[in-house]
């Protein structure tokens, strides 16, 4: 009985350290409308500036103390910087775009940790009067961890008077609610928006800084602590601050019991709990409904996109020859980084399929990717089949997993709905890890290579362009053709798509089935050009990097993705081959072209000759 | 006002600039290239980078190899292995290098190891520990250097064995390296011990344990001792959630990799006494060669070596042996070189078996104290790899062919 209760409260620790976290999140973007990707690194900077301020602060508990809250109030302070020099220059950005910005903040402050504190893990003081244990029916308990149980109740009741009892908080929540009319009363939206950002981000590092008696300070603690801070955040119902808390506790709960049960859980739990809660409650456990139709905020910002011109096309037949004729210029290995720039084109492109036309977010298009690249390895591995017919296996495992998460998805919309599609990847991610007879686990599939002359860098490249051209096109004609004017009607109006005879999920879940396939062909693709597979393929990173070459290239346009894969994909191999802070360098040349270019660099372009030829 | 064209043109720009062939440099020297996790474990990997530069800065200053200087290229592979066979093919396909080296990742040296088995060159794996990459999926092409997660747990077993301690609970991160040392633990420690039971198992998932959880899961089980695989992050909050809670007192612990100084450093004054570990106390080797290395390394970089140092430093030195061995930088003169190579390493001489192309270089087995605040290994033994691996028949059996 003992030892069930001592679990029970450390759930309840584990819960407290993620409310902590999520709690911030969730205020951010209730107001902003912001999925700050950046939340895990302003955690990871007041772990690092607390862990460097206690030993000035004068030892024992006072100087514990000081050095956690200024951690926090150093790191609120960051926040207002981004907020201020970053965020503020696109609010009014297409929806998501403030992702890619947020994305930019991650890599630089994942290299600044670096060079500002150095490699090694750094391990924190105990917290002094807190360091033993007490004893809970007869077991040792550690003081610190009921602490943070009764801190993480404490804080949530506090945010909760917060929002209830000011008049900050009551425009707080009206903001949550409708963003527009607040700003319409004649609301200081600026300063709203700064003073959550600082109340956001200061949550975060206060955060980090209580995990010091818990856990070592190191550099990879934001990539962490941020998947599981968006999935409580989510599965409690956005904007929701109890829901969060319920969330937490939840989380925390299920663990400290379901590795009593199976120990092997700890991989996907989370992501297993989420798509439960978003299948049953699609708006999470106390959020309500999203009052707008999913893709509100996308379709005014959508420009209606028109059939490529007489001179594209005459500029695409160029850029065709101009590819068509790249091996008799280049040497071996840049026929390679070419070839990965065309796998990396058609994944974008596929995802693009969803967000520009389809108004649908994924966070998790690495699954269909992953499954492509599993598909083609196990059958040309495993059953010796030949290349051709390993791709088309990879395809239709991509095809029909696509179809399947369809079935869930289409009732979903905006952030729910990639939450889910992350879940999904998620899981997909843990069966390939877990599987070890079938997947090998995370040693992967060797031997995947092309036979004959496919092998060669330009028989391969030739091959790529062909299949990752012929696909690209498809898609763009996809978006121009019959079905795709009927999703852009779903994804501007759909309950007028509905009363005009068109079946919304149906068109959705096909654009699910379709994109899936596209990501399926780059993933067959790639595990031939890599010789190999592992889960990675499935993986967070993965599906980040489709979602920042579609956004860097423009979300609203058809050759958006093509050329955000390109500058992104060339970049990475670039500096990765020049200096080891490349993260540094790739951080902030997104935020830099963010701030530049909030259309994306495709958007962007049209803009300007479509404002040219305005003028007389 | 940036106009459409001049984007155009930069991103054009951009894919000419990462693409055009380097001016090709006169290959007066012998090109090495190296492949490792810079970005991604800075922790571990710029010990061995260390290393890596003082053998060759050493080699180079006694006139190279072959009459030739080595130059080493070092690539960043972030941790994927998609990136690592980028930055492979372009050391082998541009840079025109005579061999591969490094990696830290399991699943980065597999990918890289069946690159060079399929581009037909020669990859020193240094530091993976699975033991794929000499048995189930070794190749022609493909050596490793660091004892294996096999060996490691097999030294373990031998000091296990003669604990008292019948009833085992094991934690370990859930991959293939956790799961690969418990199972390899588990066989050998019930081969010697038949009286031993197996009570508890914990898989945290890698750099997230929830060690209050974890162990009170343990803890219910009631075990006399603990096999622990975790490390970093996952170690350092077991071993203080432990001591908080006495859970580890009257318990015997052994543990895999524990002591070495890139696990143990960060512990400070609470590393966990009495643990038997694997490791590499570099403070207390008396040998000649090898207080000549921690000198040097010292003078150099101004830090206290790891083990990734020695394992960066003895790369280097089996590379050049093996170049002088076969005479020439050509790939099959290389692999028959490093078949049943010998050199001569700061730890003593270590020899790449020609039946699996692991080499000999073994561990530092010991118990931990606390010496001035800082976690130490004490009454260390060192277990000549050799020793613990399967005999050359059964490990060459365990083989694809080549």
């Amino acid at each position: 009985m003992g030892s069930y209760v001592v679990q029970f409260l450390n759930g309840l620790a584990t819960a407290s350290s993620l409310f902590l976290v999520a709690a911030g999140l969730s205020i951010i973007f209730g107001v902003t409308r912001i999925v700050n990707f950046a939340h895990g690194a302003f955690y990871m900077l007041g772990a690092y500036v607390a862990v460097s301020l206690v030993p000035h602060t004068g030892g024992g508990a006072v100087g514990f103390w000081t050095a956690v809250l200024a951690a926090a109030l150093v790191v609120g302070a960051l926040g207002v910087v981004m907020e201020r020099l970053l965020l503020r220059r696109v609010y009014r950005a297409p929806e998501l775009f403030q992702l890619l910005a947020t994305f930019g903040v991650v890599l630089v402050v994942q290299d600044a940790v670096l060079l500002l504190f150095g490699p090694e893990e750094r391990l924190g003081p105990r917290a002094p009067g807190l360091e033993g244990a007490v004893s809970v029916l007869g077991r040792a308990f550690p003081a610190y961890s009921l602490f943070l149980i009764v801190l993480g109740f404490a804080v949530a009741a506090a945010l909760a008077f917060l929002f209830r009892r000011t008049r900050w908080g009551v425009l707080v929540r009206a903001a949550t609610e409708d963003r527009e009319t607040v700003a319409a009363l004649g609301v200081n939206e600026a300063w709203l928006f700064t003073s959550v950002v600082a109340l956001g981000t200061a949550l975060a590092g206060l955060g980090g800084a209580l995990q010091l008696p818990r856990e070592p300070v190191h550099p990879a603690m934001d990539v962490q602590v941020i998947a599981e801070a968006f999935v409580v955040v989510v599965v409690g119902g956005l904007g929701s601050l109890w829901g969060a808390y319920l969330a937490s506790i939840l989380i925390g709960e299920l663990h400290a019991f379901g590795i009593l049960v199976f120990p092997e859980i700890t991989l996907v739990l989370v992501f297993l709990v989420m798509a439960v809660v978003l299948v049953v409650r699609p708006s999470g456990l106390l959020g309500r409904p999203e009052t707008a139709a999913p893709g509100r905020a996308a379709a005014l910002a959508a420009p209606l996109l028109m059939p490529p011109s007489r001179r594209t096309l005459a500029v695409e037949v160029g850029l065709a020859a101009l590819l068509a004729a790249a091996p008799l210029a280049l040497d071996a290995y840049a026929l390679g980084v070419l070839s990965e720039v065309l796998v990396y084109a058609l994944f974008a492109a596929s995802l693009h399929l969803l967000m520009g036309p389809g108004g649908l977010v994924s966070f998790g298009h690495a699954a269909y990717f992953g499954l492509g690249a599993y598909g083609a390895a196990l059958t040309a591995t495993r059953l010796g089949v030949p290349m051709p017919v390993a791709l088309v296996a990879g395809v239709t495992l991509a095809f029909a997993g696509a179809l399947l998460f369809g079935r869930f998805a289409v009732g979903l919309g905006g952030v729910y709905l990639a939450m889910l599609s992350l879940a999904f990847a998620q899981i997909a991610y843990a069966v390939a890890f877990q599987w070890v007879p079938v997947t090998g686990g995370d040693n992967g599939i060797l031997g995947v290579w092309p036979p004959g002359w496919v092998a060669t860098p330009a028989g391969f490249y030739y091959v790529a362009l062909a299949l990752c051209g012929g696909a690209v096109l498809f898609f763009r004609r996809v978006v121009f053709a019959p079905f795709g004017y009927a999703l852009r009607a779903a994804r501007d109006a759909a309950a007028r798509a509905e009363a005009s005879g068109i079946d919304v999920r149906r068109q959705r879940a096909l654009a699910f089935a379709l994109a899936g396939a596209g990501a399926g062909l780059a993933g067959a693709l790639y595990a031939f050009l890599k010789g190999s597979v592992f889960p990675e393929s499935l993986g967070i990173a993965t599906s980040l990097d489709a979602l920042v070459m579609v956004l860097l290239g423009g979300v609203h346009t058809v050759a958006g993705p093509v050329v955000g894969a390109a500058v992104y994909k060339t970049l990475q191999v670039i500096l990765a081959t020049y200096t080891d802070y490349w993260r540094l360098v790739v951080g902030a040349t997104l935020v830099a072209l963010v701030v530049a270019f909030p259309q994306g660099l495709v958007g962007f372009a049209v803009g300007r000759l479509r404002a040219g030829k305005a003028r007389p | 006002m940036v106009r459409p064209v001049i984007l155009a043109l930069g991103v054009v720009a951009l894919l000419a600039g990462g693409l055009a062939p380097a001016p090709a440099s006169a290959q007066s020297t012998i090109r090495i290239g190296e492949i490792n996790s810079y970005s991604g474990i800075p922790a571990f990997t710029l010990p061995y980078r260390y290393g890596a530069q003082l053998a060759v800065e050493e080699i180079n200053a006694s006139g190279g190899v072959l009459g030739r200087k080595l130059e080493v290229l070092f690539r960043d592979d972030a941790g994927k292995p998609g990136d690592a066979v980028t930055a492979a093919n372009n050391l082998v396909a541009r840079e025109g290098v005579a061999l591969l080296a490094g990696t830290f990742y399991s699943h980065v040296g597999l990918a890289v190891s069946d690159f060079a088995n399929q581009r037909k060159v020669l990859f020193v794996a240094a530091e993976p520990l699975t033991d794929a990459l000499i048995w189930e999926k070794g190749n022609r092409y493909t050596f490793r250097l660091r004892p294996g997660t096999y060996m490691q747990a097999a030294m373990l077993v031998e000091e296990a064995a003669k604990l008292p301690a019948k009833r085992w609970a094991t934690v370990a991160p859930n991959y293939e390296y956790g799961q690969a040392a418990v199972a390899a633990f588990k066989k050998l420690l019930s081969e010697k011990r038949p009286d031993v039971e197996w009570v508890a198992e914990q898989w945290p998932a890698l750099g997230k344990i929830d060690a209050g959880a974890t162990i009170q899961a343990l803890a219910r089980a009631k075990p006399e001792a603990i096999f622990n695989v975790t490390f970093g992050g996952d170690l350092a909050r077991l071993v203080r959630e432990g001591q908080t809670v006495g859970f580890f007192t009257g318990k015997s612990v052994v543990s895999l990799l524990s002591g070495e100084p890139e696990y143990l450093d960060p512990l400070g004054a609470e590393a966990p006494e009495g643990w038997i570990v694997t490791g590499y106390p570099w403070y207390s080797i008396d040998t000649p060669e090898h207080r000549r290395f921690v000198t040097a390394y010292r003078e150099r970089f101004g830090d206290t070596p790891r083990l990734g140092s020695l394992v960066g430093y003895n790369t280097f030195l089996a590379i050049a042996a093996a170049l002088r061995k076969a005479g020439s930088t050509d790939t099959d003169a290389l692999v028959a070189a490093m078949k049943g190579l010998t050199f001569q390493s700061p730890i003593g001489p270590i020899t790449f078996r020609a039946s699996d192309h692991q080499s000999t270089m073994g561990a530092f087995v010991g118990r931990l104290a606390i010496r001035d605040g800082k976690g130490v290994m004490v009454d260390w033994r060192y277990a000549d790899g050799a020793r613990y691996l399967p005999d050359e028949r059964a490990a060459a059996a365990m083989r694809p062919a080549d």
